[in-house]
């Protein structure tokens, strides 16, 4: 399905990360936000507030992120696609919600524009210290998928394929941006609206009588329906059956949520997106995400000129993580080099993927800045200079 | 002749007495049966006394009572 | 030798609450001499009578015992977290807002957890229908105290008596800006029916309090009998008296409950308000929210 017109902002742009992820909102279909001020996150929604009057929809600021992270997905199952955006202290607090919106299986959006933490850390500075907690962050098992822009550019293209991926898997995604990539600007160019592929809502055409929420066939994603329809459903955060009833019986537990679970992982391949250059032949390869892989080429572009054989893995999905990619390459080069604005969290699933078939270096950074590019050209050469595991 | 008619469904009493109490006539006992769970669901022992208010069937909080009226006898148009 | 069970018994289908039930879930789980069960009937009295459009509605819970009301009737319904039935509900009734929306709670998960909610929705007032079913503590997780529980009882988490003071829900909610206020006890029947029939015909924030027994935890460690008890008291200690000051409506363990429609007022409901706003300040170029379908 081709974008709405009416969101989609078509021209060329010289706007921040915040702005554009705000724009891409639109130009997927969402006309409904709820949100809560947080540094460094706020723009997108003071955008969309300003934008969604003039285009048909709904901006409202909660009085907490407890709120904001439920209220969009009343929205949701009001017809609206939405979304709500936030940093560490506040994505924190809708961590409940956000179990909630995996146990539901509400589509839906969480923006998380990182800071330094932990608590209220550096609210105007980067970090990318919420990778775990993107993907664990709730209580109990339940799968998510991330994603990490690392421009202004991809704030918006990707928060297009954040909302379809959310319709798609009827999951919440979580959408990584950090505190630069929110305020760096750039050029952005947004397409006309019938060049934006959109993925419709995955509504129910049976009839009320036939309809259960959450029956499946193969691909585990139910169909949905909204309230005022006439399908009478219930919808419960409690572990339910096909009928959407409670059912707390360790049998339906199991089977509920391993669906959840695989409905996600069965499809990782489709998921994973990233971006690789000279992986082939490589000795190193470095592992990166968001605004650090801008740094990292910077260092990686270095190590080439020195000889090395260097490839690079941009991760744009990092949720679920491509263990299949980093297994492949694990048997074919010496080492990987993560490096992350964080005390090492991605690197941990690099490591596990890798089951020692290659060594995995990380070049921490505690955040507050981004890396020198010196810094991780030592750890590269360093890494060439291993012996083979 | 009564003027209303009492139905039970007795699966769902948990005898909690709230119709008994609350009948204005009294036309309601618990029983000395059980159901299935172990509860005495109420019982009509003054059936001529009904007049089908359906007081029983609002105060019920278990959805188990209620009460109609019953077309007079000799039925007839209005 | 036992009573036999030959009495009537009629097709269930007689009940005219029984199509607002999910009946393949009966019997549901509260407990004997609970008054949940009986403001449920009046609710779904309260739809018959006020002839709404079934299709219309969504009902939001939170989390304890009312919060389960949300499972049992044959709407489209959501059991959400625990606090959040207001925020939850906010959103669907903005998304779509031909809705009418019902918030079914109980005290603790309105304005303990999700006090901040409560005020903020009647600040704002969104038009929800509030039901607060208060049966003066935290009965699901086995009889805490609640801000609603009254001084001196006898809790799991006061175990030496309560000596906090407790809200009074209707002051609290008048005082955040809501337009309907009432307070009826499960005793109550046909008021209640009648004052959310009232509230369906509002446009606002409408707050409808019931007193409600809780036999198994409240009434039990309080030694004040079982929910029939509780039922005889509120019958001999209510005063209806509408238009009482809600700051003098305070309730005690044992004493006076007053209850009636305290407020009934008019004023623009948030959805009014934002639209004139946008119209005001954007002229032609505000576009109405249009009817959100998907797909």
């Amino acid at each position: 399905m081709k974008a709405d017109p009416r969101g989609v902002l078509t021209g060329v742009h010289f706007m921040d990360g915040d702005h554009a992820c705000c724009e891409g909102a639109l130009a997927a279909g969402s006309r409904f936000a709820s949100g809560y001020p947080i540094t460094p996150s706020t723009e997108v929604v003071e955008r969309f507030a300003s934008r969604v009057p003039t285009v048909g929809g709904t901006f409202i600021q909660m009085e907490d992120e407890l709120a904001a992270s439920i209220t969009l997905q009343g929205a949701v199952w009001g017809g609206a696609k939405a979304f709500t955006v936030t940093s560490g202290p506040g994505f924190s607090l809708m961590m409940e919600h956000i179990g909630y919106a995996a146990m539901t299986e509400t589509p839906c959006v969480f923006v998380d524009v990182q800071r330094g933490g932990p608590s209220t850390g550096l609210p105007t500075l980067p970090a990318q210290a919420d990778m775990m907690q993107a993907r664990w962050g709730s209580h109990g098992d339940y799968e998510i998928i991330a994603l990490c822009p690392n421009s202004p550019q991809e704030c918006f293209d990707l928060t297009v394929k954040a909302f379809n991926l959310a319709e798609e898997f009827r999951v919440p995604v979580m959408f990584m941006m950090d505190e630069v990539v929110g305020h760096m600007t750039e050029k952005v160019v947004i397409p006309p609206a019938d060049q934006i592929e959109v993925v419709p809502r995955r509504h129910t055409r049976k009839p009320v009588a036939d309809y259960l929420p959450y029956e499946t066939n193969g691909d585990m994603v139910p169909e949905i329906a909204h309230a005022g329809e006439g399908y009478k459903f219930h919808i419960t955060g409690l572990t339910h059956d096909e009928r959407g009833y409670p059912n707390m019986t360790p049998q339906i537990q199991d089977k509920l949520v391993r669906r959840l679970q695989n409905k996600i992982l069965q499809a990782a391949d489709r998921i994973a997106m990233f971006e690789e250059e000279q992986l082939e032949g490589a000795d190193v390869v470095v592992v990166s995400y968001g605004i650090t892989s801008r740094v990292a080429q910077r260092a990686i572009e270095a190590a080439r000129k020195q000889g090395l054989r260097v490839g690079k893995l941009r991760l744009i999905t990092a949720w679920p993580f491509p263990d299949k990619k980093i297994r492949e390459l694990a048997a074919n080069v010496k080492a990987f080099v993560v490096p992350e604005l964080n005390l090492g969290q991605m690197v941990r699933e690099v490591e596990r993927s890798a089951a020692g078939q290659a060594k995995t270096f990380a070049v921490s950074h505690a955040g507050g800045g981004v890396h020198n590019p010196e810094d991780i050209l030592k750890v590269i050469v360093e890494a060439s200079r291993c012996r083979t595991a | 002749m009564a003027k209303g008619r009492v139905s039970i469904v007795v699966e769902r009493c948990k005898a909690c007495g709230f119709c008994v109490e609350f009948c204005p006539t009294h036309v309601l006992a618990l029983s000395s049966a059980f159901n299935s769970k172990g509860y005495h669901p109420p019982h009509v022992v003054h059936p001529e006394k009904c007049s089908g208010c359906d007081l029983c069937g609002m105060y019920c909080p278990d959805f188990a009572i209620c009460a109609t009226k019953v077309a007079p006898a000799g039925g007839g148009d209005k | 030798m036992p009573d036999s069970l030959n009495t009537d018994i009629l097709d269930p289908v007689v009940n005219p609450v029984e199509p607002f039930l999910r009946s393949d879930r009966m019997p549901h789980i509260w407990c004997p001499g609970c008054g949940i069960g009986t403001t449920v009937n009046s609710f779904a009295r309260a739809l018959i009578e006020s002839k709404i459009d079934l299709q219309s509605l969504a009902l939001v819970s939170g989390i304890g015992c009312t919060g389960r009301v949300a499972g049992y009737v044959k709407l489209d319904s959501f059991h959400t977290t625990h606090g959040r039935a207001i925020p939850f509900a906010t959103g669907l009734k903005l998304a779509n807002p031909k809705l009418n929306v019902i918030v079914y709670s109980g005290d603790g998960d309105l304005s303990a957890i999700g006090g901040n909610h409560l005020i903020h929705a009647a600040r704002r007032n969104i038009d929800l229908k509030v039901i607060c079913v208060n049966n003066l503590i935290y009965a699901m997780t086995g009889g805490q105290t609640a801000p609603t529980t009254p001084d001196h009882s006898t809790t799991s988490t006061n175990p030496y008596g309560v000596f906090e003071p407790s809200f009074n829900l209707p002051h609290l909610v008048e005082a955040a800006g809501a337009v309907y206020v009432a307070r009826w006890t499960t005793f109550h029947v046909r008021q209640l029916t009648r004052s959310i029939a009232e509230a369906f015909q509002k446009k606002g924030f409408s707050f409808i309090e019931v007193i409600s027994p809780c036999p198994t935890l409240y009434q039990r460690r309080n030694k004040l009998g079982d929910g029939l008890d509780a039922m005889k008291y509120y019958k001999e200690k209510s005063k209806i008296r509408h238009g009482t000051p809600t700051s003098e409506a305070g309730l005690t363990m044992t004493g006076e409950i007053i209850v009636g429609k305290f407020v009934d007022r008019d004023r623009p409901d948030y959805q009014t308000m934002m639209r004139t706003q946008y119209a005001e300040s954007l002229g032609e170029r505000f576009v109405e929210q249009p009817e959100m379908v998907c797909s």
